[in-house]
């Protein structure tokens, strides 16, 4: 057991760390972005009007991809780095620790590897350089409003009409929807077949017609997630990724990622940090309750957690470093993970007593501009989305200790 | 960066494992509930030949010269099997602050003995305040060259009553002092309690007890730093083991227990105990091993010192849920005495408290996070 890097890793470590010194974009370094966060991240600034944060993403993606860095997971002769798994994690790890910004999106984790494995050579060739580059940027059609938990059971229809699929139905959650220029979506190719093998993977142009959206305005009033939906809409058959009635095991698949989530760990450890740096100072002492004794063993208790949260990470990667592949334990992270991320913000939150409330980041009645009351609210969805803690709970139960599934 | 166990630790943790469930099965747990000495020597001596009270003791005093990190791998299978008797109070109440604090003739008197199953050693640390800070220390220390004369009263000595030794913390007025104190002598009077875990704890007092000073006079509180922190981070390492341990049996129930024509296991309200069960007991697992690493390793003192109040403060609690949970999932037989679920129950607190449970660690991580 070694908490510590071998020499080789130790190497990496500082290679990715002097890159970041000295590539990483001024806008994009900690504390410049006046508490505002950046509004859609670097999808965001990819596709701005703002000519100056336009340039700021080019520039960033511009200098990762010298390296193979904006799909360091990806395979060297598709672009990417080939890094090993414990190269992967070294690399999100300094990525997370210096806040910056991840180029690629959708694209680079969840389509580019998908194509990787089951795309033709066409389809490879004209999506992978697009990812790559921050030209097209991808969004994700999975869910339904009535396939959430039960991703398998949507019924949005593709029926096929010569060399096109004709679609109709709805997806919802389209994250950055907005921003992306292409779709890939599960869709119901055959609506005989059991549920899981009558569902293909398809791809297609967001400005396809009869493809439209609707911003579905989440309650911090961000507009993160889309309604999308389908009338009529026409997908040529050579869009579709793997075989028809394999979509579900096509969206399935996962290339040999770094899965650890350490970026969760690193920015609660961060988020724990400054909440104690701005206590230190006569700021945060004036917003600070009076009666904080309670909050402060709760603030300590986060910060255990926290540790156990970089453990289970650690764990992952050890796992997947001696080529074995994570079974329940990936579910252990996303659920701690999750719930301590609701628990933190809820301590935070407390901290503030009455100022609490203020939501104006530029308030001067906000403190540390109002972020922990926005993650308060801004976490809710953290036990949510990919898979919720009850499911988590189900897989760890019935995968991981072989207990009968209900 | 890795968190799995080396080559070496797989075969003590194998090895260890076999010989326990051979030779401390359930029987002879509950046997040595009932048993005035709380301990097998047979078994003792048998420990010894697999060289595990020797285990962190350096070869050219009769050991096997293992770090704490391989300690930690083995006591985890102790809390496993639930092993009664005096191994931890000998192990990290003897022969740990004999090797931290101990002169040369020191660790060659006691050392290779306590290595072959001869001697049996115990920590007498608390009193009636039942604090764990130095302030807690207020029995009398008396010393005289190289002799020390204890009067006072120690409580919740583990396994006085079968100790040869005892490590005991006094103060001087050079302040706090240590000395190994031989308990057969007519100033050391040892009454037993009943406890939650049936195992044997006792009330000391010394009434003019004289021993050996060990370490300098007024140096005791800062020689038992590293002792209390191996002896913390060993409780948590057992603590693993035995949550571990719940937690099997409570899933293998659950597959087993068939209620409304279906194992209760399917059911979700299950599951997800199950599923947060595991959770805490791997958390338990990877925050103790952090700290293991960091004394075995020599990480610096500050690091080390938060490591160990962590996984203490995570231990404490998070096993205690497991230990809940395992007794829900059991339904009533699990509230037998009868059923073994309990054994494990009763002795999850013991190992809580002990050395400060997660309101006293917590406290402690809160003052060095400078909170």
């Amino acid at each position: 057991m070694d908490w510590s890097d071998s020499p080789d890793q130790a190497a990496f470590r500082k290679e990715v760390r002097e890159f970041i010194k000295s590539e990483l974009p001024e806008r994009y370094r900690a504390g410049n972005d006046g508490g505002e966060g950046f509004e859609g991240g670097w999808q965001g600034d990819r596709k701005s009007d703002d000519p100056t944060r336009r340039d700021t993403a080019i520039q960033w993606a511009d200098a990762l991809s010298k390296r193979g860095w904006i799909a360091p997971a990806w395979p060297k002769e598709y672009g990417g780095a080939g890094l090993t798994t414990i190269e992967q994690f070294i690399y999100n790890q300094e990525m997370a620790e210096a806040a910056a910004p991840m180029p690629g999106g959708m694209g680079v984790s969840m389509l580019g590897p998908t194509l990787i494995v089951h795309g033709t050579e066409e389809q490879k060739a004209e999506h992978l350089p697009k990812i790559l580059s921050g030209e097209v940027a991808w969004a994700q059609g999975y869910s339904e409003p009535g396939a959430g938990s039960d991703l398998a059971s949507l019924q949005t229809r593709a029926v096929r009409d010569g060399d096109e699929y004709v679609v109709n139905g709805q997806k919802i959650w389209t994250s950055g929807g907005h921003n992306a220029d292409w779709l890939f979506a599960l869709v119901r190719t055959d609506p005989e077949a059991p549920k899981h093998r009558g569902i293909s993977f398809l791809t297609m142009d967001i400005k396809s017609p009869g493809l439209s959206l609707r911003p579905l305005i989440n309650m911090g009033w961000k507009h993160h997630f889309n309604e999308t939906f389908f009338e009529d809409v026409r997908v040529p058959v050579k869009n579709r990724i793997g075989e028809e009635n394999r979509g579900w095991y096509v969206g399935m698949t996962l290339l040999d990622f770094e899965r650890s989530g350490i970026a969760g760990a690193i920015s609660y450890k961060r988020s724990i940090e400054q909440m104690k740096q701005f206590l230190a100072t006569d700021e945060g002492k004036r917003f600070r309750r009076e009666d904080w004794e309670t909050v402060r063993l709760e603030l300590a208790d986060r910060a255990i957690e926290t540790q156990v949260l970089f453990n289970f990470a650690f764990r992952i990667v050890s796992i997947q470093n001696r080529g074995m592949v994570p079974n329940y334990e990936a579910s252990v992270n996303k659920m701690f993970g999750s719930e301590m991320h609701q628990r933190l913000a809820r301590t935070e939150t407390k901290a503030w007593g009455l100022y609490g409330n203020v939501w104006d980041p530029k308030s001067e009645h906000a403190p540390m501009h109002a972020e922990h009351v926005q993650d308060y609210v801004g976490s809710v969805p953290h036990t949510i989305f990919s898979g919720s803690s009850e499911i988590q709970r189900n897989v760890i139960a019935t995968r991981g200790l072989g207990l009968p599934r209900g | 960066m890795d968190l799995g166990l080396s080559e070496q630790q797989e075969l003590l943790k194998n090895a260890a494992r076999e010989f326990l469930e051979n030779e401390c099965p359930e029987t002879h747990v509950r046997e040595m509930e009932e048993d005035e000495q709380g301990y097998s020597p047979v078994l003792w001596q048998k420990m010894a030949e697999q060289g595990w009270q020797g285990l962190l003791i350096p070869e050219e005093h009769g050991g096997a010269g293992f770090d704490f990190l391989d300690m930690c791998v083995l006591l985890e299978e102790f809390g496993r099997a639930l092993v009664p008797g005096p191994f931890m109070s000998t192990v990290l109440g003897g022969a740990v602050p004999i090797m931290e604090a101990g002169s040369d003739a020191q660790k060659a008197e006691f050392l290779p003995k306590i290595a072959s199953g001869d001697l049996i050693f115990s920590l007498a640390l608390t009193e009636p305040s039942a604090r764990f800070d130095e302030a807690g220390i207020e029995a009398k220390a008396e010393v005289s060259g190289d002799e020390v004369t204890f009067t006072g009263t120690k409580l919740f000595v583990p396994d006085a009553n079968v100790a040869d030794y005892l490590i005991v913390a006094g103060k001087s007025g050079k302040g706090t002092t240590l000395g190994i104190v031989a308990t057969d002598q007519p100033g050391v009077k040892v009454t037993q309690l009943q406890t939650i875990a049936r195992d044997k704890q006792a009330e000391v007092v010394l009434d003019g007890a004289k021993g050996q000073l060990l370490g300098a006079e007024g140096d005791g509180w800062k020689l038992l730093q590293p002792v209390i922190e191996k002896y913390t981070t060993a409780e948590c390492a057992y603590l693993v083991g035995l949550s571990q341990m719940d937690f099997e049996i409570a899933v293998d129930y659950a597959k087993e227990r068939v209620q409304f024509g279906r194992p209760i296991g399917s059911f979700q309200a299950i599951q997800h105990k199950c599923a947060d069960m595991v959770t805490d007991v791997d958390g338990s697992r990877f925050i103790m091993y952090k700290a293991a690493w960091a004394i075995a390793s020599g990480q610096p003192a500050a690091d080390t010192t938060l490591a160990v109040n962590m996984a203490k403060a995570w231990c404490s609690e998070a096993t205690r849920r497991v230990v809940a949970h395992g007794q829900q999932i059991h339904g009533g037989i699990g509230f037998t005495k009868d059923y073994k679920i309990q054994l494990y129950f009763r002795r999850q607190k013991r190992a809580e408290i002990a050395f400060g449970d997660s309101d006293f660690h917590r406290e402690a991580v809160a003052q060095q996070l400078g909170l």
